[in-house]
């Protein structure tokens, strides 16, 4: 268990700025997700935390300890890599044990660590077998037995389970969460995968071209996205954004925008909740209303009354996409198209003009040219 | 953030794991930096002197390339390696090519007829001179085996023709290395996608409208290779004339490689084998630059 | 590739035709390649009166070993009459150790340059590369004189640096290629793991690597053992190479040319990399086919 502080840091290839001055500070305990694209630096920003890669600028400090200089041996942490990069040549009990071989640990302590390890991930069955015989889920649970058994400060998970196949994935997503609940270790873990950091993080970083976007709980990052890149990777399907105008109805801050309904086209305003009042430079300027599609759905007057937040609203539906659960309703809103998730019985058809309602409280506000929050 | 010596001493050999890779490329890298610029350098500035039995350092500028190309030997041995280079290397991959597409026809005896058409490439050139040197024996050889066999006026005494003897170096070369190019032009066929053979099939395109139209031209990279290295092969024949014709009659079959020999140990004319040694690198050069330059070129468009 | 033969829809009689036209197409010029060997060996097998009376062909009338042993060990070659044993045994002392040196020098230099990301890696090994291309006479001459400036002029010692030297670009192109392939991963994680350098590549590295090891040692044993050049210019007398003492076996004519001696002393030197191509044949022509590839 350990504290991972990042302060500053910075790596560069010649020219190429791959990381532009991260600052991240994990409690002991916690399980970091590193999210976004291909060549956000996340990967590098990993190794620089394993100590694969070296470090440009800035600091990275384990258990307060400045480790810039110190060799991955003695961070005192462990890595899961992608492709597993188990040791073709050994048998699975070597691979998990070459760790505590090259520590020179006495072979009983080592052989004690290895069955234990592999008990715990249901592999004891397969300690003769080479990396060859075994499948990918297989080789996998070997991988994470290797950094198991060494009993680390710090996890570190380069997309571990990118290779697997959907339902695997599914299933190794949840010993990661297990485990992580049971040993309490301090965890950082890659992924592309929005899905991956919602269920597992305590706390989600989002880089985009070498800079931190956001850097909050998965709810957080999820209600209240810090821009409009970070609204747009997490959630599926994703958050609808609307060019809309603020306006100042009656005292009561609001945005407006425009749709068809009934055949006529005409605007629409929405007032927003008492929170997000303070937007007196903001009257009469555009912004991009930020909506996700399971906050937009058809009209039920029972909970508008319970919920003052929700805003009605008619519009004309123009495709409908049954996925079972709900139908995705396609409307157009201020220009743009927008998904609505309505229940299967409540949808009408292509043409006709339905009923929303909208809440307001989950609404986000960006500014349309830095992208930033605004609420 | 106070450093102990335990940290100093982690730090430090943290700092040499980044060095070790480059301190273990460095002798190699040394002995050819010095083994190959250094000596390629030492040689040209030998090749712009009057150096005879020893080197002289006094730079003497074009001299010993304008005697060289003086020498009759000299052009008669570059319009020897035109001669060879492009019937050794058209013939090769002619060759080569042919018998690749015909082993690809599934074959029994493929393995077998492999083992044989590249067996030669196992022997060194030497060798081969000897052997082809008695199989092409003027009186002994050949020609007296077709003659035994009825044709009684057939004729080969062409290693010891001056015109001729050029020829059996081709002979003897192509003997050598075909197989080569038909290992290469068969590894290619093998990766043919298979996909689009079926779709010219149902197209109804015919075997030998297939392989002409649509196998052979994506196979240019490989006559490209083919051709790179069966020219660098030619440039350097060295041994095989010295097996085979000794560069004779007289000096009618002398290749370069072995002129620039001559004059360097046998005739004392350092500054002179300087300057042909500094030829053929240029030669070579001149087949490796376009020829790395378009593949390099390729893998950026590619 | 998708045998048409087997396809529906081709005439019978053409395919027939057209295999048998194949099929000696293929035979014919293995003949081209075998014949020269078949009358190599048969005429090292004759007397000279055999060869005198009889054409290439004529096989000989027994398998008589008086040339073989001649030239193994009474052939005159330069001033001793020694036969071609001496040299051979120069050439093993030679072949050996340059094999082996350079062979793990380019192992070693390979892994260097294809797992660790430093400044001028690629620089480095395009320069060394380079060296593959070059014709040798451009060298011939400064190592004649270093050689003798080093003491080890005109002996087996000089030819290995030599050896070593011009094949490191070889060994290294060869082991860089294959290296390239293995991913990063693996390294990565045994770095973590806590193993150095040379322990990466004593207990990781090399159990992957047989296939191109056998492969290089194939390929630098074939061409330092077939090499001339080198042995000609670098040494003279008593320290040559058996491929320089055939030669001068062969050209230096006093007397009655022995035509089954020659061909007898072709087959002595040709001997060991024709068995090394008959047991390990393909890893041969899978180094020839590596090669050429440039990565």
């Amino acid at each position: 268990m350990a504290t991972l502080t990042i302060r500053n840091a910075q790596k560069s290839y010649g020219n190429i700025e791959i990381l532009k001055g991260i600052d991240l500070d994990l409690d002991d305990g916690e399980f970091l997700v590193l999210l976004g694209p291909s060549g956000c630096g996340k990967s590098t920003l990993l190794n620089m935390i394993a100590g694969l890669e070296t470090i440009s600028g800035g600091e990275v400090l384990i258990n307060d300890r400045v480790v810039n200089n110190v060799h991955p041996k003695d961070r005192d942490i462990a890595m899961v890599f992608q492709s597993y990069a188990l040791y073709p040549n050994m048998t699975v009990g070597r691979n998990i044990g070459f760790g505590l071989e090259m520590r020179k640990m006495e072979k009983e302590e080592r052989n004690r660590r290895i069955d234990e390890a592999a008990k715990m991930l249901q592999i004891d069955h397969l300690m003769d077998r080479k990396p060859a015989q075994l499948s990918g889920g297989q080789r996998q649970r070997v991988a994470m037995g290797r950094a198991l058994v060494r009993d680390p400060e710090i996890f570190l998970f380069d997309e571990p389970l990118s290779n697997l196949d959907a339902k695997l994935r599914v299933e190794m997503r949840t010993e990661i969460k297990k485990l992580h609940q049971r040993l309490k270790t301090t965890m950082v873990y890659v992924t592309h995968d929005q899905i991956e950091a919602m269920t597992l993080a305590s706390r989600i970083a989002i880089l985009r071209n070498g800079e931190v976007q956001q850097f909050a709980s998965p709810q957080e990052v999820y209600e209240r996205p810090a821009n409009i890149y970070v609204a747009g990777f997490v959630g599926s399907p994703a958050m609808n954004f609307i060019p809309a105008t603020v306006v100042n109805e009656e005292g009561r801050f609001g945005v407006s925008f425009e749709r068809t309904a009934h055949g006529n086209r005409g605007s629409v305003y929405l007032p927003l909740p008492e929170e997000h009042q303070a937007l007196d430079e903001w009257v009469g300027r555009e912004v991009v209303l930020g909506i996700r599609p399971e906050t937009l759905t058809h009209r039920s007057d029972a909970e508008i009354a319970l919920n003052p937040c929700l805003q009605p609203f008619e519009c004309q539906v123009e495709v409908l996409e049954p996925t079972g659960a709900d139908t995705l309703t396609y409307i157009e809103m201020g220009g743009e198209e927008v998904i609505a998730r309505v229940n299967p019985y409540n949808a009408s058809s292509p043409g006709e003009t339905m009923s929303f309602m909208v809440d307001m409280g989950k609404a986000s506000l960006f500014d349309p040219r830095t992208e930033q929050r605004i609420n | 953030m106070s450093e102990t010596s335990k940290e100093t001493g982690k730090g430090l050999s943290d700092w040499l794991r980044w060095q070790i890779p480059k301190m273990v490329v460095a002798p190699t890298f040394a002995l050819i930096v010095f083994f190959v610029y250094g000596f390629i350098a030492w040689t040209g500035y030998v090749s712009l002197t009057k150096s005879r039995m020893l080197p002289n350092y006094s730079f003497e500028g074009f001299y010993q390339y304008i005697r060289l190309w003086k020498i009759s030997t000299w052009s008669v041995a570059m319009e020897n390696l035109l001669i060879f280079g492009g019937l050794f290397i058209g013939i090769s991959i002619v060759l080569g090519c042919l018998l690749a597409v015909a082993l690809d026809q599934k074959i029994r005896a493929e393995g077998a007829l492999r083992t044989v058409y590249l067996y030669p490439m196992a022997i060194s050139l030497i060798v081969t001179g000897t052997a082809w040197k008695w199989i092409l024996n003027p009186g002994l050889g050949l020609e007296r085996l077709v003659q035994s066999w009825g044709w009684e006026s057939f004729e080969f005494n062409w290693l010891i023709s001056n015109e001729l003897a050029i020829y059996t170096l081709v002979i003897a070369a192509v003997w050598q290395s075909s197989g080569f190019v038909m290992a290469l032009f068969l590894a290619a066929l093998r990766g043919v996608d298979s996909e689009i053979i079926k779709a010219a099939y149902l197209d109804g395109a015919s075997l030998s409208r297939i392989y002409l139209v649509i196998i052979l031209p994506t196979l240019r990279p490989v006559f490209l290779s083919s051709l790179f290295i069966l020219a660098h092969m030619a440039v350097k024949s060295f041994d095989l004339v010295v097996a085979l014709t000794g560069g004779g009659p007289g000096n009618s079959s002398i290749l370069p490689a072995n002129f620039m020999y001559e004059m360097t140990f046998r005739r004392n004319q350092l500054g002179l084998g300087a300057a042909s040694a500094m030829m053929m690198l240029a030669t070579v050069m001149a087949i490796v630059i376009p020829y790395l330059y378009s593949e390099l070129r390729e893998r950026k468009n590619g | 590739m998708a045998d048409i033969n087997a396809l529906p829809g081709s005439g019978s009689l053409w395919r027939t035709l057209g295999r048998v036209g194949l099929y000696s197409l293929l035979f014919l010029f293995a003949a081209y390649y075998i014949l020269p060997l078949i009358v190599v060996v048969s005429t090292s097998f004759k007397d000279l009166e055999e060869i005198q009376s009889g054409t290439l062909l004529s096989l000989p009338a027994e398998i008589n070993l008086a040339a073989w042993s001649y030239a193994w060990s009474e052939a005159c070659i330069g001033v001793s009459c020694d036969g071609l044993k001496p040299y051979f045994l120069n050439s093993i002392q030679m072949t050996i150790p340059a094999v082996l040196i350079s062979t793990l020098m380019g192992a070693l230099t390979g892994y260097a340059l294809t797992k660790f990301r430093f400044r001028g890696a690629n620089l480095v090994f395009a320069l060394i590369l380079f060296g593959c291309f070059i014709p040798f006479q451009v060298v011939l001459l400064p190592m004649a004189q270093s050689l003798g400036v080093l003491g080890i002029a005109n002996t087996v010692p000089g030819l290995v640096l030599v050896h070593i030297v011009y094949g490191l670009p070889f060994t290294v192109l060869f082991f860089r290629n294959y290296y390239i392939n293995i991913p990063d991963d693996l390294i990565k994680a045994a770095t973590i793991d806590g193993a150095g350098f040379f322990t990466i590549f004593w207990r990781i590295l090399l159990p992957l690597s047989p296939p191109i090891i056998v492969v290089t040692i194939i390929w630098q044993f074939t061409q330092i053992w077939n090499d001339f050049l080198f042995g000609a210019s670098f040494t003279t007398g008593g320290g040559q190479p058996v491929t320089v003492a055939l030669n001068n076996l062969v050209n230096t004519t006093t007397g009655v040319k022995r035509y089954n001696v020659d061909m007898a002393a072709a087959l002595i030197t040709a001997i060991p990399t024709l068995v090394v191509y008959v047991l390990a044949g393909r890893y041969f022509v899978r180094g020839l086919t590596a090669g050429s590839v440039k990565g």
